[in-house]
């Protein structure tokens, strides 16, 4: 019984004495937050860096792009995660705390509106793609096309491409707008699914991630609205910002990143991080120049 | 006997008993976890919204209709398939084929009885699909009427071995008054063998019904899963989602004891329900027959 107790009280001992180890070494422990999105790329960077990185510590929690910011504005996280730019009202709130948000372009990501090969239209808009997925273009004929069915093809609601595509085409950004995917939308398991039925069906249209992409499907180029110029998804013009499906993904830092902050963004940002990035299905953000890589901070004379 | 392998026997009576009691826990204990994390959804849902017609849970639409009558028409659909065709089967095998045929035929629907159900999702993405979206024009092949006919291939080989168990059940003796009464073969099955084999070629129809109710992996490859209300007869050859491929689809993404998380078990207990319901009606049916018999035999 002694012996029991000796043992349970060596060990809370031995556990205290880590705690204070590891508070001494707080520098290496980094608080990540925001984007849903990026939630799953950001525990994968935080898993990979933290295998290469013992000492480091990241903690990766989700909770939505604003969330994100406004605890970077309270000081609360050291990166947050955003897939959209850092309002200006946002911008104020962290500069009235005192910090210069930095931003940060880690990933981007792109989908493609895909329809088979034979079908004969090569461009939509982003309203005609809208009103296409809601129900309200139910045949091709509508479009210019042949006089066929659409019959439209999806991910499963639990993809995250999903939700963006529900929420900037469907929706084109509209947080008052509750359309949702017509009924009778095929939701299909996987990206492959989609690629099959998209390259099977005449009548179909699908959309889906630019890296899942193949050859047995057109891709349409679209544009954002009527009278737009219509471009087609690459790496090129989502990374130049004239693909409309694509956006970016972020992250902030509440001052000038230095120390362990700055190696883990540059890691996110070279090449090894960017791999990270082409595996989950986004798109790298720059490939290989060094040059945009790396942040230099600013030298203090 | 000595008292050594009494013993024995005692200890191997034992574990034999223990592994059937066993199984009877584990059912008990997978229902009550059904129950346990499917009825929060009663209090988390209104009833009429459970019982709407939109199915979109990202946006928090709970309407489980469209999903049940999803598994319905593909059931009905697999079995109007496989009860001609496996009790025809069954019946030939029994009654007409030569030996030589029965010695194919029976390893054969053994061998059918094994693929497994992805490989058959695989065929019907590929081939299946395809092939009924030209031959009958269809806006797509990923209609309830692919899942049909793919469970209804899974569901002959049990339909076939329990209606030819049924047809041998049958005393010879019926057969040899129907034919002595100068009947033809095909008068004697038609008016004499499957009828008094009625009962278990019913049970074999259910228990094939079971099997396609509860299949998941090749209805969610081949339904175009939307979770649509079917508004006429033609609702066969349109997409559907079953309540099966809803779950499996769902439930790795859920987040765990959120109101998704309790409707996808509710909807598993539904389906639960479902398959004990024909379960039950099997049992009851199969039990007629053994009543049947002894009656026949007074």
């Amino acid at each position: 019984m002694l012996l029991i107790l000796l043992v349970g009280l060596s060990a809370c001992t031995s556990a205290e004495q880590t705690n204070t180890q590891s508070d001494s070494t707080s520098s290496t422990y980094i608080e990540n937050k925001g984007s849903d999105t990026i939630v799953n790329l950001a525990l994968a960077w935080a898993e990979a860096y933290q295998a290469l990185h013992p000492e480091v510590r990241i903690s990766v929690t989700g909770g939505g792009s604003g969330t994100g910011l406004a605890a970077l504005a309270n000081g609360t996280v050291d990166i947050a995660n955003a897939s959209r730019q850092i309002k200006s009202e946002e911008q104020q709130l962290a500069e009235n705390a005192g910090y210069k948000p930095v931003e940060f372009v880690i990933a981007r990501d792109a989908i493609a509106v895909i329809v088979h090969p034979e079908n004969p239209i090569n461009r939509l808009t982003l309203p005609q793609i809208s009103q296409i997925f809601s129900g309200k273009i139910n045949n091709w004929k509508e479009l210019g096309g042949e006089d066929r069915p659409i019959v439209r093809v999806s991910r499963e609601t639990n993809s995250g491409t999903h939700v963006y595509f529900l929420e900037s085409v469907i929706r084109l950004d509209s947080k008052e707008d509750k359309t949702i995917f017509s009924a009778d939308t095929l939701l299909l398991p996987s990206s492959e699914g989609i690629i099959a039925e998209v390259s099977d069906n005449p009548n179909a249209i699908g959309y889906d991630g630019l890296g899942y992409v193949t050859d047995d499907v057109k891709v349409l180029a679209v544009a954002s609205k009527e009278g737009a110029v219509y471009i087609k998804p690459s790496a090129g013009t989502v990374n130049n910002g004239s693909y409309p499906i694509a956006r970016e993904l972020y992250m902030y830092t509440k001052d000038t990143p230095q120390g362990a902050i700055l190696d883990y963004l540059n890691w996110v940002r070279s090449s090894e991080g960017q791999a990270i990035v082409s595996k989950l299905g986004f798109v790298p953000y720059k490939v290989m120049e060094n040059k945009l890589f790396y942040y230099e901070p600013p030298r203090r004379n | 006997m000595s008292r050594r392998e009494e013993i024995k026997e005692l200890i191997i009576t034992r574990i034999i008993q223990a592994a059937g009691y066993l199984s009877i826990l584990f059912v008990a204990l997978i229902c009550l976890f059904l129950i346990r994390e499917g009825l929060p959804a009663l209090s988390e849902v209104p009833i009429s919204s459970l019982l709407g017609s939109r199915w979109y849970p990202i946006e928090d639409y709970f309407g489980i209709l469209p999903l049940l009558t999803g598994s319905l028409i593909v059931t009905l659909g697999a079995v109007l398939i496989a009860v001609p065709l496996g009790v025809g089967t069954g019946v030939y095998i029994a009654e007409i084929a030569p030996t030589w045929a029965n010695e194919i035929l029976k390893p054969m629907i053994e061998i059918l009885a094994g693929i497994p159900s992805v490989v058959l999702g695989f065929m019907g993405i590929l081939v299946l699909s395809p092939f009924l979206r030209q031959s009958f024009n269809l806006p797509t092949g990923l209609t309830a009427f692919t899942g049909s006919l793919l469970l209804g291939w899974a569901a002959i080989p049990t339909i076939v071995s329990v209606t030819e168990d049924a047809m041998n059940a049958v005393p010879r003796s019926y057969r040899e008054a129907s034919l002595a009464l100068g009947a033809t073969r095909w008068q004697t099955i038609w008016g004499v063998t499957v009828p008094a084999a009625r009962t278990g070629i019913l049970t074999a129809v259910m228990l094939g019904m079971g099997r396609v109710i509860g299949e998941t992996m090749a209805v969610m490859m081949v339904t175009g899963n939307a979770p649509t209300l079917p508004s006429g007869l033609n609702a066969l050859f349109l997409p559907v989602r079953t309540m099966t491929a809803t779950i499996a689809s769902e439930m790795g993404e859920v987040a765990n004891g959120s109101t998704h998380y309790h409707v996808l078990f509710f909807i598993g207990l539904v389906l639960f329900t479902l398959a004990l319901i024909i379960n039950i009606v099997a049992f009851i049916v199969s039990h007629q027959r053994i009543k049947r018999a002894e009656r026949l035999l007074s």
